[in-house]
């Protein structure tokens, strides 16, 4: 119990020490560092999410690219002025039900949630029976079919031309915001019989079966929480970005949100949120690797790719060298959580 | 032209098409077998070997032909290699570890192809011989289209003796079954694993070189969709069974051009096409259509 207690108040410690750094970074900061802070609260976000499907309850999914679609896709729409849709859908009009919406920030993004947890639930209630690379292949094959419906879909998301001129919303208070209910959230899950059912499953299905888990309604339902914050996040990002199409969403962002997972070790909640912050950081950091920079004296040529290249790499090491990811020596408690 | 030439069109450009997916999904299917294990970076080894061909044919003295041969035992060795620094050190891992590891390796060689090569389109240097029309009774055709299905078929023939008839593909068999006994009777599994790696980046670069006389266009990502809808290929046909992979391939390339043949209005959906066949058939017959089921051990 005490231990709970200090649990809680470090966790309150963290969100008061955000505040003001956010407050802070908010004054001082240019909006290049204000972005990336944005960016690193949704990736927050999106860890956290993909985590619990892949790393709490053991479900190999590679369909999050879709869900932040979905999305993206639907802020878009939904908070976009009559007029700006009037300038974006000059190809084939809008569909009429969605040409005179607008609506406020919030409640686009929890329509947004709600319309991707539907569908992770349409998804995952037929494919979620299928194990490890077959679930793997068929979510990401899902998301793949959700970007080319998207691409082809003139009426309803413009097609290949994306959505241009998104109110930008988006700022460190929301996508800071988001990530703490989704910390909050994850937490409270996983500190209770659900999630204690979500890791049954992961360590092994038959077991946890015959203790009487219901396999079904747990792997779904943590598809569709997982499939809500991924729609959330994609909705925070279309409004930061204020542009979207249909190609941003490729596996690459998918592979993104796995590299900060396996950093952050499956199923632990802080190295996910430090890991997202770290990457993020980092993806910013190692721009020069793929830009030319001029030193006064000497001129370095970047290539373009070896961001990746690097990233690439770090995650092939940490997969072989630490499973257990990278951060957990910042944090012994919950690694005993997963284990015992 | 009629409606009979044209249908006849289409159906060659499907069979090659799918003789293609057919080549690459033998690869997948013969490293699921042994492994368990979807190489994901199969399709970029698959874009390197095309590469490969490339920079020999352009840049060496050394005749197209035998570049054709070369490229693809490289293609075969980097395979290998791979298998080696990414896959090995993570056989007795639980499989999503090794999943994520391939993962990692397909983006790696993504982007080293980005790095090494260049992100803007390279045109395929294809020999006159294998690339001019000839008509046949109205049809005019490529001859690359012809050359395709029958160097599948002659390497389908030669992969089929190995696999049955020399005491490595029985070694081979012997692993897909059972992998702990297989090692207790002697096979030294370590081998098998890099030979079948290495034959299946083989035939991928095989696959490769010619999808470079048919789409004479050369990206670093290009890879990707046809890796993805010919690792398709071959859980559609039944991963782990070679005769699958083949008639997966076929259905599919054959079922794409027909798609966009056919349904014009669908063209835009032609990617789409693949991921649903493959729901349909996980949700219906997840050991695919040549696949045995296997029942699960507790």
């Amino acid at each position: 119990m005490r231990e709970k207690r200090r649990t809680d108040l470090a966790a309150l410690a963290a969100l008061v020490c955000t505040v003001v750094a956010l407050f802070l970074a908010n004054r001082y900061l240019d909006d290049y560092k204000i972005r990336i802070i944005n960016l690193s609260g949704i990736y927050v976000t999106l860890g956290l999410s993909m985590n619990l499907i892949n790393g709490f309850t053991g479900l190999f999914s590679l369909g999050h690219a879709g869900f932040m679609a979905v999305g993206a896709y639907t802020v878009g729409l939904l908070t976009m002025p009559v007029s700006m849709k009037e300038m974006n859908f000059f190809f084939t009009p809008i569909v009429p039900w969605l040409a005179n919406v607008e609506m406020g920030f919030l409640p686009a993004l929890l329509i947004a949630g709600l319309i991707s947890a539907l569908l992770g639930i349409l998804i995952g209630a037929p494919v979620l029976r299928l194990r490890d690379d077959y679930l793997a292949i068929a979510t990401l094959g899902f998301a793949e079919i959700i970007r080319v419906v998207f691409t082809n879909t003139q009426s309803l998301t413009n097609g290949a031309l994306g959505l241009k001129g998104i109110p930008n919303y988006t700022n460190t208070w929301w996508s800071w915001g988001v990530a703490f209910v989704t910390i909050a959230f994850t937490s409270f899950l996983i500190r209770g019989s659900y999630g204690k059912a979500f890791m049954a499953i992961r360590e092994d299905e038959v077991a946890a079966e015959a203790m009487g888990i219901n396999l079904f309604k747990h792997k779904v339902m943590s598809f569709a929480f997982a499939s809500f914050f991924a729609g959330v996040a994609g909705g925070l990002l279309g409004s930061l970005l204020g542009t979207i199409d249909p190609n941003m969403f490729r596996i690459t962002l998918t592979f993104n949100i796995l590299l900060i997972v396996v950093l952050g070790g499956l199923g632990r909640i802080t190295g996910t949120v430090v890991a997202a912050v770290v990457v993020t950081v980092m993806m910013e950091a190692l721009r020069f690797l793929d830009e030319s920079i001029n030193l006064g004296f000497i001129e370095l040529k970047g290539i373009p790719g070896m961001r990746m290249v690097i990233f690439s790499i770090i995650l092939i090491l940490v997969v072989i060298l630490r499973r257990e990811g990278l951060l957990t020596r910042l944090k012994g408690r919950e690694a005993s959580y997963a284990e015992n | 032209m009629g409606n009979l030439s044209l249908f006849l069109q289409h159906l060659t450009n499907g069979i090659s098409l799918g003789s293609l997916y057919a080549l690459i999904a033998i690869g997948y299917t013969m490293v699921y077998g042994i492994l368990r294990l979807i190489n994901f970076a199969h399709g970029d080894i698959f874009m390197l070997g095309v590469y490969l061909t490339y920079f020999g044919v352009l840049y060496t003295a050394i005749p197209w032909w035998l570049v054709f041969i070369i490229a693809p035992a490289l293609t075969g060795l980097v395979g290998l290699l791979l298998e080696r620094v990414a896959y090995k050190p993570l056989r007795d891992s639980p499989r999503i570890t090794i999943l994520i590891s391939a993962i990692g390796a397909s983006f790696l060689l993504q982007n080293l192809g980005i790095v090494l090569f260049g992100g803007r389109p390279r045109a395929f240097p294809v020999p006159r011989i294998l690339n001019h029309v000839v008509k046949v009774r109205g049809v005019s055709i490529n001859v690359i289209t012809f050359i395709i299905p029958v160097v599948t078929i002659l390497l389908l023939i030669g992969l089929t003796y190995f696999i049955t008839k020399t005491k490595t593909g029985m070694a081979m068999r012997a692993l897909s079954r059972d992998y702990e006994t297989a090692s207790l009777m002697g096979i030294d599994i370590n081998r098998i694993i890099s030979i079948t790696f290495f034959m299946g980046s083989f035939l991928a670069a095989v696959g490769g070189i010619m999808w470079g006389a048919r789409y004479p266009q050369l990206m670093p990502l290009m890879g990707v969709m046809p890796g993805l809808k010919s690792f398709i290929a071959a859980v559609v046909g039944g991963i782990g069974n070679i005769a699958g992979a083949v008639a997966g391939g076929f259905l599919l390339g054959l079922g794409e051009i027909m798609l966009v043949a056919l349904l014009p209005r669908l063209t835009g959906y032609r990617d789409a096409f693949a991921f649903v066949v493959l729901i349909i058939i996980l949700l219906f017959k997840p050991s695919g259509l040549m696949g045995t089921s296997q029942t699960e051990k507790v």
